[in-house]
């Protein structure tokens, strides 16, 4: 087998979303709408429509827990050997060149350890990269689920794109109120209606391009005006919701990367399991443009730069999705650890301290 | 693997220095991190040092020694020498770094 660069790499695309909230559907509707004739479809449980397509493999859930007892550190060696085999028969021949992979889970699901899986599994790595996670959310059950279903909250906070699906069966108002809870809980996404018939394959996939002016694009609407507002709103969902906390930390000067791995990987250590979610666009010493980070719990995308910066704002904006823990101490914390690289411990400024 | 001294390629950390901010040699980054690290490590009585340019050797005054790969390993390995957490939010932690 050859290796592949990054870039080279088959994207896998993970669709979660909670029981019934419509994922079958929306891969029916994608496989049947658009050319995606090199797209693999692994699915862990057996669907109730048939998919007409390259090739619907089964995924057994035996997961192995490794030494940290993390959930999202879980290695999914069923995933692993379904990921290696699919790419064994696309280079013997046995399948057609594999663009795409896209991964259905079950709607009880933690999708944390299959992107762990695809992000640190050494044989996976060498082959695959993680394209985006497409989570769907159910307008008539949504809210209910939310407010008393905690993986339901984990697959929100994880996506990359959040598609509402059933909205024509509930009344405009409702549709707004579940947009308005998702926004608060994770208002870096996207939400897109799955109703009518307008989801198109490349408005979801858009989050995993190369492309650098579809980067910059992807990551101006990580940090919004309308995000921040949309997160204003207190959040209405209920005790596991209501743990949830989302905030946003801003700073002027450029930090020092060196320094922010030490701390990112001391504080995902001890606190990652309640960690759902870090994402943002740090301002690097010595680097020319922006670096992005984006990480669920333990696991870290690759950080990679933009072009050029998005917007004439330079500051660094980092956002957190955490369970029961205190924003206002992992700014203090994050900020002393910058100072301590800057050598000044007046130097770095707190441009904004808010909460989203 | 290293021909010449059989040691594993631990693959690339995400925090690696290398193609984030290239200020400098990739040798010279990585006792910059060592020594950013050290500064931490030392409120837990700890010390890290490189080894061999691909691994840490992270040890205790008492000689309990490890060798880790990359820094999502030093904080594990630290705990268990350490017999404690090492928690960026201490607030004692961070007093400490204010000291300095």
């Amino acid at each position: 087998m050859t290796v592949r660069t990054l870039m080279e790499a088959v994207p896998v695309t993970v669709l979660t979303g909670f029981l019934g909230s419509g994922k079958t559907t929306l891969l029916k509707r994608l496989l049947h709408g658009r050319d995606l004739s090199g797209t693999a479809i692994l699915i862990n449980e057996l669907g109730e429509v048939g998919i007409d397509h390259l090739l619907l493999e089964h995924v057994d859930a035996s997961t192995v827990v490794l030494e940290s007892g993390c959930i999202c550190c879980t290695m999914r060696n069923d995933l692993s050997a379904a990921l290696r085999e699919l790419y064994g028969k696309a280079e013997r021949g046995a399948i057609g060149a594999l663009d795409r992979v896209v991964i259905e889970t079950t709607g009880l699901a933690d999708p944390a350890p299959i992107l762990y899986t695809i992000l640190t599994d050494p044989v996976v790595t060498h082959h695959y990269r993680l394209g985006t996670v497409l989570t769907t959310v159910d307008a008539v059950n949504g809210m209910r689920q939310l407010a008393t279903n905690p993986e339901s909250i984990k697959q929100a906070a994880v996506a990359d794109r959040l598609i509402l699906t059933k909205t024509d069966l509930v009344p405009p108002a409702a549709v707004a109120g579940i947009r308005r809870a998702l926004a608060a809980l994770n208002p870096t996404v996207p939400i897109v209606d799955a109703n009518p018939d307008s989801v198109e394959p490349e408005d979801l996939f858009a989050a995993e391009s190369f492309d650098p002016s579809a980067k910059a694009a992807e990551v101006r609407g990580w940090l919004t005006e309308e995000s921040r507002h949309h997160a204003d709103h207190p959040n209405e969902l209920g005790r596991h919701a209501a743990e949830i906390t989302t905030f946003h930390v801003s700073f002027d000067e450029p930090a020092d990367w060196t320094m922010f791995g030490i701390w990112l990987t001391m504080l995902l250590n001890r606190h990652g399991e309640r960690i759902l979610r870090v994402k943002g666009i740090l301002n690097v010493i010595d680097a020319p443009a922006p670096v992005c980070i984006n990480g669920v719990q333990h696991v870290m995308h690759p950080p990679f730069h933009l072009e050029r910066w998005p917007s004439n704002d330079r500051r660094s904006h980092l956002v957190f999705i955490v369970r029961c823990m205190d924003g206002a101490s992992i700014r203090r914390s994050l900020l002393a650890f910058l100072r301590l690289a800057a050598g000044e411990p007046g130097r770095l400024r707190h441009a904004e301290d808010c909460r989203l | 693997m290293c021909g010449l001294c059989g040691l594993f390629e631990s693959g690339t950390h995400w925090a690696d220095t290398r193609g984030v901010a290239a200020a400098g040699p990739p040798r010279q980054q990585r006792l910059r991190q060592v020594g950013f690290a050290n500064r931490i490590l030392r409120h837990y009585r700890l010390r890290l040092d490189d080894w061999q340019g691909r691994n840490y050797l992270l040890s205790s005054p008492t000689g309990a020694t490890e060798v880790i790969d990359n820094l999502a390993l030093l904080w594990p390995a630290a705990e268990r020498i350490a017999g404690k957490p090492c928690d960026p939010l201490d607030p004692d932690l961070l007093l400490s770094l204010r000291g300095e």
